[in-house]
Parts: structure tokens; sequence; C-alpha cells
């Protein structure tokens, strides 16, 4: 009976490639998990079969390890819980294995994996007569430079490089580059969104255009996003300055601001809605601020649970005996992230946008584990634009906010600071996409617009987007020349080592895998 | 009056008169000796005594009231002639050549014993036991000279009766063993070297134990009652503040947030816990029906309840074993059938950790609590339950039902044919299959439970969960077994082949008893999944003894598992053994002192292939629960409808995977002096692990996961076991017998990665409570696997840790994770176990204990519960304190500090008996033996938290093990 070792799974959920990928609709099932890995951190939701497993299955989720590292060591958000190395990533005093870094780390090389994976059977198993397979290919290819990008803004140009043609098993990946700054996943990263938006040699995989895609799936402005984002922060990934880059970041800036997106404003509120227009942007029915936000993160309470993302956003900004879950939607809170007095100072009282909760709170932190020590922010709430609850009826820790990954006004300060770096004064234009935006927040321009007040704004009008860290690197003020509470572990900040530009790649992952480089200073 | 009785005389075992018998009348000199066909005739008084006796054989008294009595006497098996079971077979255990342990039914521990591990705790060397907590029917961890895996299994395999379990855990079941009723048990059997343990190949790399239960022999019927009944009290409890002490701290540190405490004085231990009663009934009937088919059938019923409020398992056992012969003998054949149904209470284990961080000035229930079914609660400023604060203890025992029903049924047939024309040849078959079904019985949230925000706010919910499992066996072995007297040998030689199939299906999910606004009562939605793997095995032995002082074994068995790809799926494993007994040579055949030394030399190489995973080893695709969709919003149309998408995920796999292989070498002697009244054995090993099945880092965007079980790596277990059974005093009515074994092993991770990295840190482990994902343990190359990998605390000149002050191990100048660093194992260096048995006249007084020395716990109890700012979180609720913030003051958690990691050396009495025995009642016709007993008498230990044996070096929430005292009979007649 040597013939019965010979099995295949006879579980119901589980099968080999061959026979799961028989049709349209099942490719389409295994791009959704490349964008689920966005959303949750495993196959049962909110928790159980996790895709990246030696984590706390919640902490390992992709939008919170992002807001981990793009919030958390910035002037926007402390954090208070005793979890292992976190405290460090509030002080911005991380070693080379910390365990939160390193979770984001292979959060992102994983979704990179994954894209891989589905590219490769796309080839291999792909039909003629599935027409939308070649759309869902530059969908894949989109998600896989969106979390490269991650990768090569927080760990730089050395981290592994992976494509639908490397094999799967014990091969040890190279690197993208032999140094941490170079042009090597800059340029594969630009070529490969390049052609996802028709301006390639190849044009058969392209994605859709502006209006033509559903809420949370990606279209050639989500692509014209990084894009712009990548050129803008060319010197830092590969070292030096080449204002062409910045030409090309306006080029896709313009192409952005030109889509037909236009700012949530009082135009769009209706008889009974309770929150700003602002405010819309960050609520449990922000798929309907799709004018504004180019591409999300979408999540749901019935379909889409996880222990990261706006649960984690919203659940972990809600504690203290004063603040109510029930306010924001929630059933719980969890009582560990606020922001600082520097975030805080940068707006004026007029500013609607600044959504704190003070309450049994003071602004001074003291001691970084207690919660109301530093202000609360209630930016994004689990209610609706009427005051309404999610589909958890404000019963459970299961979101409905999408995660607004992209939105307008970020093109608009985009718009604005390209001026400035590559003329040195805002053109006309721009200063009416930030006359929008001030309207909106309730906030006068200054007669002169820098780059100072660019980063402040982009504080006041983006923090906590997970925009932050990698603001602050491009002006060169992450490290020194600007510091905020609990910055190098001092109450008051303190400058720290300029290595802390990049994160290190995790030791985890130099021990496995000897052909990586480690950082400088880790 | 006077009367002639007349009888025959046969060997119990095979039937065959027996001459030369003495037949006596008790208590005088009138006697005769049976004929050479085994018959007697004697005058006697009518109910007088007669003594049946024959050297080798165990005497037996029968009073005369009949004419004809026919007895079937039953050899004696006194020290090395005993039989001892071993894989595919028995030997005697003269001619043993492996290290191997029986312990019988007379050696058991004694008392209050609900599962069957207990048994033989402490019994035999390098057998380390420990139950998971004190909770009725609780599952222990058994480790056979340390662990031989790290990430892979490190559980002994089982056999019961011929039928290996599969060594999974059995949901909705404390013990997977508790299939066995502990008064079935005939022998328990401990293979430890691999020369032993070979033959079973890619299961054996930790030991196996084979489990026999009792069967029927005799004449007549013998029946059997066993029963006691015990009381359970909370031996030991957590040192927290009282509410006096809590006020007081409370106001000193956080006097702002006193408006929090309450007015009661609770203390929520005594809540929680109460003295416990159980009983234990068992019934077995035995005999031999129509003189060729001894019969042995028990009924069991045991009601253990355990310490913690309404814990308690209710367990009805049922056993059969009949085993006829056919043929004049030459067909055995022997069917097994074992069924047992339990009813499992878990109460509520949160409540243990949750009466430890309430705040003693609470009530236990108040008017104004109505909305949560009258339980104190902590809320927020809206009335809401506060989800993060502690639970009320005493609503999460009452406001839960959390019960179980498993049913199992194990059951084998055995046929062993000695030829007709070639008795020398035999063949055995063994059909066996162990069928299980566990299901929740109910499992349900109460309506207005506050400590479940969910449910609270939904009504109540409620889970089903099920398990079934159908693992099928089939066994065939031929052996051939031959005397060549002209060259003074004899062999035997064993081929077999054998076939498991493994199945399990579970299927598990979770509803609200309330809709919420789309109807949907779904909480996790019903999750099915299936697995299966079989294994195929070749396997063979070999017997050769040379003028009854040497031995040689070799055993070979090839197993092939579905685990595995075709490259990799068989695996070869072989033993060889050499014996030596030198007390059969002639320089020592005049020795008086010495009575027994054999010297024995094994090694083998044994597998491992418990990964976890049926299908590890090919890519799979996996979908998705509902709860893990991805939605789109159809914003095209403008109606933003929803469009949610069950996602396929690629999982991550090692096509390489293969067996983990151990390497054991052994030395070992069996000695004995003066008539073998000291005896013993000592063992010295060397165990290789190679090929190690580890969850390991791969390299980043390697693979469609982070970290995959491959085949990396080797450790080394060493040590030695000294086992020494003596009998100090003997006289006419009067025994005194010591026992004692020592266990030395030494676990050292000897390689973790394919290159060799002298940088690599090593995988961390061991997840504690308090803050997430805290890990305090790690495996490290060079050292044993689960050390401590904490921070070096710096003590201030008073002695006390001073707060978030630990050493720059790597001397960076710079303070940060990099300086965490191994400190103490988790697992035993030593361990002793100590037992004696005293009897005079009728009375028998025994005592058993352990020890384990060099092992390190983590006291996360006061890592957790030991800083004041713990006392009161944002202003929200209040926790209470571990005293153990009083030796260190910290206002912070300091979780990965070395003063946690604490020495948890020990001595458990584990056991004390006083018995009584009345075995002259009724003429003769009955015995009875009353006892007492008392379980967890004391430990002594420098550990500070509330027990120091603690599996796997992390004490955190455990079930406190009560103190058991009990009343006990057995009577047989």
């Amino acid at each position: 009976c040597t013939s019965d070792l010979d099995v295949t799974p006879i579980d119901p959920n589980l099968a080999t490639a061959d026979k799961v990928l028989d049709s349209e609709e099942a490719f389409a099932q295994v791009l959704a998990k490349i964008y689920a890995g966005f959303a949750v951190s495993g196959q049962q939701g909110p928790a159980g079969d996790p895709d990246l497993v030696g984590f706390d299955e919640g902490h390992s989720q992709y939008w919170r390890g992002y807001f981990v590292c793009q919030e958390l060591p910035t002037d926007e958000a402390v954090n208070g819980w005793a979890d292992g190395d976190l405290p460090d990533v509030s002080q911005v005093d991380w070693g080379a294995n910390n365990g939160f870094i390193r979770q984001f780390y292979y959060r992102a090389i994983y979704q990179v994996s994954l894209a891989n994976e589905f590219i490769r059977q796309a080839n291999r198993l792909g039909k003629p007569e599935y027409s939308n397979l070649p759309q869902y290919m530059a969908e894949a290819r989109f998600l896989r430079a969106l979390s490269y990008w991650h990768a090569l803004d927080l760990f730089g140009n050395g981290v592994p490089f992976v494509t639908e043609n490397s094999a799967i098993g014990s091969v040890l990946p190279l690197p993208a580059g032999e140094n941490p700054r170079g042009p090597e996943l800059f340029d594969y990263i630009e070529s490969e969104l390049l052609a996802i938006v028709g301006e390639g040699e190849d044009k058969s995989q392209v994605l859709a255009d502006v209006g033509q895609t559903y809420g949370g799936q990606a279209n050639k402005a989500a692509a014209w996003m990084v894009l712009a984002k990548l050129y803008l922060n060319h010197n830092i990934y590969r070292g030096e300055l080449d204002n062409a880059y910045y030409t090309k970041a306006r080029t896709y800036i313009n192409k952005v601001t030109s889509a037909g997106y236009s700012l949530i404003t009082d135009a769009d509120a209706v008889a009974g809605d309770v929150y700003s227009p602002y405010e819309y942007l960050f609520l449990a029915d922000n798929y309907k601020a799709d004018n504004e936000i180019i591409y999300s993160i979408n999540s749901n309470g019935d379909d889409t649970r996880t222990y990261g993302g706006m649960t984690y956003v919203v659940a972990a900004s809600i504690g203290g005996d004063e603040m109510k879950p029930n306010d924001y939607g929630m059933a719980n809170g969890w009582g560990g992230n606020r922001t600082t007095k520097a975030l805080v100072n940068k707006f004026s009282v007029d500013d609607n946008r600044a959504l704190w909760f003070t309450t049994g709170q003071q602004l001074e932190i003291e001691q970084q584990d207690q919660f109301t020590h530093g202000y609360a922010v209630v930016k994004y709430k689990n209610r609706t634009r009427s005051g309404g609850y999610g589909s958890n009826e404000g019963k459970s820790d299961w979101t409905d906010i999408n995660i607004p990954v992209f939105r307008l006004a970020d093109a608009y300060l985009m718009a604005a600071e390209v001026d400035l770096r590559l003329d040195g004064a805002v053109s006309g234009a721009s200063r009416a996409y930030l006359q929008e935006i001030a309207d909106r927040a309730g906030t006068t321009l200054p007669g002169t617009i820098d780059l100072d007040w660019i980063l402040d704004e982009r504080a006041r009008e983006l923090y906590w987007e997970c925009h932050r860290r990698s603001d602050l690197v491009r002006f060169g003020k992450f490290t020194k020349g600007y510091n905020w509470p609990l910055k190098g572990d001092a109450l008051q900040g303190k400058d720290v080592d300029d290595k802390y530009n990049l994160m290190p790649i995790p030791f985890t992952d130099i021990t496995a895998n000897p052909n990586l480089n480690q950082n400088p200073g880790y | 009056q006077q009367m002639t009785v007349s009888g025959t005389v046969t060997d119990a075992a095979d039937g065959m008169p027996l001459p030369g018998v003495t037949v006596a009348v008790k208590g005088t000199t009138t006697g005769t000796i049976t004929t050479p066909d085994g018959n007697y005739t004697l005058s006697v008084e009518n109910g007088q005594t007669l003594v049946f006796s024959f050297i080798g054989y165990k005497s037996q008294e029968i009073v005369a009231t009949n004419t004809t009595i026919n007895v079937a006497l039953e050899e004696d098996i006194i020290g090395m002639e005993e039989v001892v079971v071993i894989g595919y077979g028995t030997t005697k255990k003269k001619d043993l050549t492996g290290s191997i342990q029986t312990v019988n039914a007379d050696d058991f521990n004694q008392g209050a014993i609900a599962s069957p591990q207990q048994l033989i705790n402490g019994k035999v060397a390098g057998v380390q036991i420990t139950d998971g907590g004190g909770a009725p029917g609780e599952g222990a961890t058994i480790r056979i000279r340390g662990g031989s895996s790290l990430t892979a299994s490190n559980d002994p395999l089982i056999i019961i009766d011929g039928v290996p379990l599969d060594g999974g855990d059995v949901g909705g079941m404390r013990n997977p063993l508790n299939v066995v009723n502990p008064n079935d048990i005939e022998t328990f059997t401990v293979l430890k070297d691999a020369s032993a343990t070979a033959i079973y190949g890619s299961r054996a790399s930790n030991g196996v134990i084979l489990i026999t239960t009792k069967k029927g022999s005799g004449a007549g019927m013998k029946i059997d009652y066993a029963g006691n009944v015990s009381v359970a009290t909370k031996a030991n409890e957590l040192d927290i503040l009282s509410a006096n002490q809590y006020r007081e701290v409370l106001t000193d540190k956080f006097p702002d947030n006193v408006g929090l405490m309450g007015e009661a004085s609770t203390d929520w231990q005594k809540e929680v816990y109460r003295t416990a009663v159980s009983t234990d009934h068992n019934l077995a009937m035995s005999g031999m029906i129509a003189d060729k088919m001894p019969y042995r059938a028990s009924v069991g019923y045991n009601l253990s309840n355990g310490i913690l409020d309404e814990s308690s398992m209710e367990r009805t056992t049922a056993s059969i074993n009949v085993n006829p012969t056919f043929f004049d003998d030459h067909l055995r054949v022997n069917l097994s059938a074992k069924g047992m149904f339990v009813n499992n209470n878990f109460s509520n284990t949160g409540a243990v950790g949750a009466a430890i961080s309430m705040d003693p000035t609470q009530m236990i229930t108040g008017d104004m609590f109505e909305p949560y079914g009258g339980y104190f609660t902590w809320t927020r400023g809206d009335g809401t339950p506060n989800g993060n604060a502690p639970d009320n203890p005493r609503a999460l025992i009452d406001q839960r039902v959390d019960k179980s029903k498993v049913n199992r049924f194990i059951g084998n047939a055995q046929f062993d044919y000695k030829f007709h024309f070639l008795p020398e040849l035999r063949a055995n078959l063994n059909i066996g299959m162990d069928m299980l079904e566990s299901q929740d019985d109910p499992k349900e949230v109460m309506a207005g439970a506050a400590w479940d925000t969910d449910a609270y706010l939904r009504g109540g919910s409620y889970e089903k969960y099920k398990l079934k499992k159908e693992n099928k066996l089939l066994d065939f072995y031929l052996q051939y077994t031959k005397n060549l007297d002209a060259i003074d040998s004899r062999f035997d030689v064993m081929g077999g082949y054998s076939w498991q199939h493994f199945w399990t299906e579970n299927t598990s999910g979770s509803w609200f008893n309330l809709p919420n606004e789309d109807g949907d009562f779904v909480r996790d939605p019903e999750n099915l999944t299936r697995n299966e793997n079989y294994l195929v095995s070749f396997f063979g032995r070999l017997n050769y003894v040379l003028s009854d002082k040497y031995y040689l074994t070799f055993t070979l068995r090839n197993d092939g598992s579905s685990r595995f790809s075709e490259d990799n799926r068989w695996g070869l494993f072989p033993s060889v053994a050499l014996a030596w007994n030198v007390k059969e040579e002639s320089f020592l055949e005049g020795s008086d002192v010495l009575s027994t030394l054999k010297m024995k030399l094994g090694y083998g190489v044994t597998g491992q292939q418990n990964i976890g995973s049926d299908y590890g080893y090919f890519g799979t695709y996996k979908s998705g629960q509902p709860t893990a969709q991805y939605v789109y919003y159809n914003n095209v149309t403008g109606s933003y409808d929803r469009v949610p998408l069950t996602t396929i995920r690629p999982n991550g796999y090692d096509e390489n995977l293969k067996w983990e292989e151990t390497t054991t070498y052994n030395i070992g002697f069996d000695y004995g002096f003066l008539n073998n009244r000291i005896s013993g054995t000592l063992d010295v090993y060397l165990r290789e692990t190679k090929d190690l099945l580890n969850q390991i880092p791969v390299p980043a965007g390697a693979n469609l996961t982070n970290e995959l079980v491959t085949n990396v790596g080797s450790l080394e277990n060493k040590g030695f076991e000294l086992s020494v059974n003596a009998i100090a005093l003997e006289g006419s009515d009067y025994s005194w017998s010591i026992g004692a074994n020592v266990a030395y092993n030494e676990n050292e991770i000897t390689k973790l990665t394919r290159v060799e990295d002298p940088n690599y840190l090593g995988v961390q482990t061991g997840g504690i409570s308090g803050g997430t994902g805290n890990m305090v343990q790690i495996h490290q190359v060079g050292q044993p696997a689960n050390s401590f990998f904490v921070y070096k605390q710096i003590y201030g000149t008073n002695g006390m840790p001073i707060e978030g002050l630990y050493e720059d191990v790597n001397g960076d100048g710079q303070f940060n994770e990099s300086d965490l660093r191994v400190y103490k194992q988790s697992a035993p260096k030593v361990m002793l176990g100590l037992n004696t048995n005293f009897n005079y006249k009728n009375w028998d007084f025994s005592m058993a204990g352990r020890a384990n020395l060099g092992q390190y716990v983590y006291n996360n109890m006061a890592s957790d519960g030991g800083f004041y700012n713990r006392m009161q979180i944002s202003g929200e609720y209040l926790n209470n304190l571990n005293k153990d913030v009083f030796n260190t003051g910290f206002n912070t958690a300091q979780y990965l500090s070395d003063y946690y990691v604490q020495n948890a050396s020990f001595f458990r009495m584990d056991n004390i008996t006083l018995g009584y025995d009345m075995s002259d009642l009724l003429n003769n016709n009955m015995k009875m033996r009353v006892y007492t007993s008392v379980n967890n008498v004391f430990v002594i230990t420098d550990y500070e938290g509330i027990d120091p044996e603690v599996s796997g070096g992390i004490d955190n929430n455990i079930y406190p093990r009560p103190r058991t005292f009990l009343l006990g009979v057995n009577v047989t007649f």
C-alpha cells in the first residue's frame, strides 16, 4: 500500500495551484489576497491562520506595521505599550533586531512574494479568454511596486530583490543594489510603474483609467502617485540630486491633479451630516469620499476583520477614563497612541483639522506609558457622516474605515513643494490648490510659502496618514535640526544619529541571507 | 466433616499438567504431591484450607468445600525471568539488550490518580512528567531524556495494547491519555535508548511508552472492586495585596485615583476556589470461560471535581480483554476493546488570572450592575464595559458554560499463529482502530457577560466545536525462533509490515445570540479543516544469544510517510545492541555478593516526523474565511455596493522537507547484589539530532512566508540515569524497601543555520503575558533549548533591582535589544525520584517524592503583576498587585529583566499512603485493603511563585495543583 503515501489535500479549503487556478474568477481571488494582504493579517480574520508567523498576529498586519514605522518615530505619535522593544520606536532608539521594524520588513517583502507568485502563475496558467487577466497582472505589479517603494523608503536600496522570475524555495535573494542609497531598486520600481500606466515599451498589462475601477482597486492615478513620490524623494533614495526627477515628479502630479479628482468640501455635505468635510475622509463611510481619495485599502466590519489596520489606529488612540469608545464606533479602547505637543502646536486655533480629545489628557508627556500624557487623536472614527454606526453597530472593534493611502490634498501639497524645489517659488496654480486646502481647514495662507511651511502644512493636513517619517527625512529633519518629545529617549527630544534615517535590515534576514548587507551604523 | 478431595493441577500459562506440586492442608502436617499427570487425592475436613505450592509458581490457597478442586498455578515471575513487552513482541528481562524500564501495577503511585501518566511519575529515571496544572484529568508533558526536537513534537510515542496513539492533542479534552482507566493498566514500559525504540523508526526519537492493560487468567471468576473518595484543597495561593494593603498603597501612590476604589474587602482567590470532593469506582470481573478463554471486563466511573469552582471531569470507562486460544494453543487471539465517555466541565480558567488582577476593594455583585448580570464590572464613562480592565472572576465562572463531551474507542484484534508444521515459526496479525469524537456540550457566554464586550452587546454568544479522529492500523509480522544446541546458541528473527492511516476533521464556529442590523449572527464563521497522513513501514529484528552470556540485537525499520515528497519519503532507521551477561562468566560464578551484572551497548537511529503539517512539502492554495475577504466598493455606478471577494492565498512550503534524525549511543549496566536485594541499572547516553525540524526565518522574498519548518540545525542530549532498588529490611512479618533514581541531562543546541554564522542570535520563543508579543526565551547555538533571553538587571546597594537599569552587555555604549543575553535554562539538569515502602504485618506505608534541580522559571505572575503603575491604568480602572512589588519597587513593567528568572529547583512529596490489609475475610473468600493517602503533600523550594513545577519554564496563569486527601478500599472475591 505504498501508493497511499501520495496524498493531495482533503481539506475543502486547500488545493494545489493547478487545481485552483482554472478560471478568471480564481485569479481575481488570488489578486484579492494581495489587496487583502494590506488589510488583514491572515486567512481567518481577525486572527488565525496568519500570513506571517513568529509575531503577534495583529502587530504583523501591513498598515499597523507601516504606522509603527512611519508615525511612531515622529512628532505625530507616541505609543505607550510595554510591548517588547516597541517603546524604542517612539524614541528613535531602535537596534538592528527591533521586532516591530522586523515585522513590517517581512510584511512588505511578503507582499512582493505574493505578487510574484500571482504573476508567475498567471504567465503559466492564464488563458487568452481571461480578458481581465492582463489588468489583474498590472494591479499585482502595482501592489508589488507599492510595497517595494515602502521597503526602499524605510530600508533602502539593499533589500532583497525578487521578481516573478525568482524560484521559490531555498534560493538566497540578492540585494537590489550593493549600496543602501543607489539607483537599482528605484529604477526597477520606476520602470514597473511606467509600464503599467501605459508608458513602457510593453503596453500589454495596463491599469484601468480613473473612474473605471471599484473603490479599493488600483487605477492609473494610484500608480502616478507612487511615481511622483518616488521622484520627489529621488535624492534620498538614489543618494544624489537630479532636478530632472523633480520635473518628472511635476509631470505625474499634474496627471493626478487633472484627472478629475476634487477635494471634499462643504458642497459634499447633506442635511444631517454631523462631521466636517475634512473628517469625511476618515469615517466609516469614507468610501463615499472617492472624489478625493485616489487609492484606499478597504476594510469592512463584517468581511474584513483585523487587529491591525484602522481597528488598530482607532482603538489604540482611545484610552483614559474620559473617552468613550462608542463615540468612535468602537467597543474597546486599547489606550496606546497619542500625539505630542510638537504636532498640536503647529495648529492655529481656528484650524478644524486639529481633532484632539483633551479632557483628562495633559499635553506634556512626562511618562511614555501613560496614555493621558499627550493629546488623544480622534481623526479616524468608525462612524458615518450622519453620526450613525458602521456595520459593527459600535459593538465590536471591526471598522469600516478605508485606509486613505493617497488622496488629492497630498498631491496638491506635493505640487507646491516641487515648485519650491525647482523654481524657488510656488506657482499660482499650486497656490490655488493650497488655498483650497486652507479654505476647508478654516485657516489662512501666509503671504510667502516656503519649504518649512510646506513641511508643517503636510503635518497639519496629513498627520497619522503614514507620510510623516518620509517627509521628515526628505526635509532633512528626522535625525537632527528638529526635535520633539521622546525623540532620542529624552522627554523634550534630542538629536539622534543620522543612521536612523534608514531602518536596519533585520538581523534575522542578514543571518538567513548572507548576500545582504546591513545598513550603515547598525 | 471428613471428605476426599481430588483434582488436577495445571500450568495456568499452557494448561499442561504439573507433576510434583505440594498440596498441603493449612495449619497441619497433612499433605501430598501431584502425580506425573498432575492429579492428587487428599482427605480433609470440610472448610479446611488447601495450599498448592510449587517452585517457580505462585502458591494458591483454596478452601475445601467441593470434592473436586482443579487448580491452575501461575508462574511466579521474579527478577530476570520477568517477561517484558518490547516493540512487536515480548522478551525475558534477562535477554534485554536495550534500555527499557517497566513499572508494574504493584509499583504504581497511589492516591488520587485520574490520569495514567501520574501512575509512574518519579518512578523511571530520565522520564519527566509535568502535569499541566491541577485541573481534573489534566494533561501532562512527558519528556524522556530531554527533548530531541525544537519545533517538532517532543512527546514520546505512546502505544496502548499494540495501538499507537497519533500524538496529537484532543480538543475538548485535557489529556489524550485519559482513554485508559488507570485501574486497568497492568504495566508501563518505557523504551529509552534507540536500540529499543528504533523498531518504531520515525516516531521513536523521544522514546516510546508501551501500556498494557490487565488480562484475565486463572480458573474461576474473580471480582475486584476498587473505590475511593477524595477531598482536594487549595495547596497554596499567590501572594497579592489584601484589600487593606491595597487601599494603603493606592492612597500613597495614586491619590488621584482613590475614587475608583470600592468599599468592599474581597478575597478573589477565595471566591473562585473551593474544596472539592471526588469519587472513583471500578469494578472488574475476570476469569476463564470453558477452560479456553481467559477474559477480563471492567467498568470504571470517575468523578473528579477541581478546586476551581465548577471544574470537573466525569469519566466512564469500559474495557474488555478476551484471549482465547485455538488448535492446541497454536492460535492465540487477543481481543481488546476500550471505550471512554467523558463529560468535561472546564469552568473558566481565566478566573485564575483574573482573581489575581481584580481590585480587592470591589464587591462581587451589586444592584447597580444589573446590566452585567449583577456582577461588578469596570465601565467607561458611557456605562459600557471596559474591555481592557480585569474581568470579575466570579462573572467569568458564572457567566460562561464550557463543557465538552468526548467519546473514544480503541480496539484491536491480534492473532498469533504458531505454524502446525513448523512451531518455531509464528505469524502475528494486529488490526486496530482508534476512533474519537469530541464536541462542545455546550459552550456559551451568557447575555450580560461584560467581560466579553462583543457578546455583551449582542446578548451573549455560543460556540460549536467538533473534532473527529479515525486512525487505523494494520501490523503483520513473522517470527522464527530456533535453538541451536550444538553451538549453544539461540536466535530469533522477525520481519513485518505496518500500515497506519491518521484522519482528523475539525469544525468550529461561533455565533451571537442576537442579530445585527443585517440579520447576521456570525461571530466566527464555521470553519472546517480536514487532514490525513499515512505511514507505511517495513521492520525487522534479529536476536542472537550465545551461551546465555552474549547477546546481539539488530533492528531495522524503513518508514514511509506521506508528509514528505517522493525524494525524501523513506527513512531507514537501524539499530544494533550488544549485551554481555558478565555474571554468567566463570570468574564471577563463585561471587555471593554480586548476583547480577550485565553490560549493554546500544546504537540506533530514530526519526521524527510529527511536524504539525501534513502537506508541508508541496505548494498549496488556501481559501480565506468570510471574515478575511477583500471588499471593493462599486463606485462606478455610484451605488457604492459592497463587492466582497473571498481570497485565495498561496502558502509557503519547503519541498525538501524530510525526517529529523536522532542517533543515540547508550552504555548500560544492570546490577544486583546480595541475591538481588539491591539491584538497579545505570545508563549513560549521548543523543545527537540532526536535520532538526525547526521553524526558522527564511530569507525574505525566497518563499511565501517569513518562517518555515525546515530541516536545519542539530542538537545534543547527554546524560546518565541511575536507579537503585533495595530491600533494606526483611523479616517474617515486616519489610522495608527503598527505590531511588537520578537522571542528569545536558541539552545543547549545536547548530541552527545552514551556514555557520557566529553572529546568528537564534530563534526567540517563550511568549509571556503582559504587553503583546513579548518573548523571554531563545534557541541559541551552544545553549540549551528554551534558555531564557533577558536583560541583565543592575541592583542597588540596598540589594533591590534598579528600575530600567540594565547592563550594556555588548558594551556598545547603548542599551537596546542587542543587550539581551542568554541566562539560565528552563529544563531541569537533575531529576531525582525517591520512593519507599514499609510493611508490617497487615499494615503498609509508602511515600513517593521527586526533585528537580537546576531548573529556572520565569515568574510571569510577578513580572506582570508586580509594578506600581499597574494599580491604575490611565485613571480608567484598577488592578491588584503581586506582593513581589515590595521586593523591587518597580513602577513600570520590566518584563525582560533577569530578576524574574528564578531558581525553581524543588522537592515535592507527591504521595504518602497508609494501608491495612484484611486478607482473610469470609473464610478467606474475600480480600480487602483499606488505605488512606495524601497527594501533593508538600513542596520545598526557593521559588517565590505559587508552584515551581511549570512546563516550559514560564509561570503564567497555572491552575494550582491541589492537595488531595483520599480514603480508598480494594476488595477482591
